[in-house]
């Protein structure tokens, strides 16, 4: 987990020793990354030039430095932590699996996973159910 | 996290956009030629970047191309002390 903004890393320190570590006992424990005139978040491109911050952006990286998975919010809503976490499962599921198996919509760990392959095209509605999405 | 030595004259401008290490077959190779691009692309390496941080008391030198082999979760936000 690395965070990341625009503030200078002393305002970080700042932010954790006055907030931060009143939410979390000991403070986050991940590097807050700075990164001043926003030039990584321009190559992710999250960095708003006009407001010269960054938007909520999400990315998950794989072992092999490939991004998985890209979420962009605008800064007044928040994110969601357990479908984050889901996402990390259900892709190191796939990768686990060499890419045979692909999780289907609003998989958790333990539920059914799909086999795509010839047979099943077409037959989707027999093993997966809509209500499993929600 | 390498230690960062702490001075008033270093800026904290980052070094990014250079394709991470090489360190991993079965890439394909249309996923290089988009980190060479250097943008964020779902499928695509992540572009590599260098730059200051603050964790736990202390201050470091983060590489992205430093987590290779591990998951990584990379969250940017619009400022420290905002309400969201």
């Amino acid at each position: 987990m690395l965070s990341i903004s625009v503030d200078s890393h002393f305002v970080h320190k700042m932010w954790q020793d006055n907030e931060l570590s009143r939410m979390v006992e000991g403070g986050v424990p991940f590097p807050m990354v700075s990164d001043a005139g926003g030039k990584i978040g321009s190559v992710y491109g999250v960095y708003n030039e006009d407001a010269g911050v960054e938007m909520r952006g999400r990315f998950i990286i794989d072992p092999d430095g490939v991004i998985q998975a890209i979420e962009i919010l605008s800064p007044p809503v928040g994110r969601n932590v357990s479908e984050l976490i889901r996402q990390i499962k259900a892709f190191q599921h796939v990768r686990a699996t060499n890419g045979d198996e692909a999780t289907p919509s609003g998989w958790q760990p333990g539920k059914p996973t799909l086999k795509p392959g010839p047979d099943l095209v077409g037959h989707v509605w027999e093993v997966w159910k809509v209500d499993e999405a929600f | 996290m390498k230690e960062l030595k702490i001075g008033c004259g270093k800026p904290t401008g980052s070094k990014v956009g250079e394709p991470g290490r090489e360190e991993t077959a079965g890439v394909e190779a249309e996923n290089k030629k988009e980190a060479a691009m250097s943008v964020a692309k779902v499928g695509a390496k992540a572009p590599d970047f260098e730059a200051p941080a603050y964790q736990a008391g202390g201050f470091g030198q983060v590489k992205l191309s430093d987590y290779l082999g591990k998951w990584v979760v990379l969250c940017f936000y619009p400022g420290d002390f905002t309400f969201v």
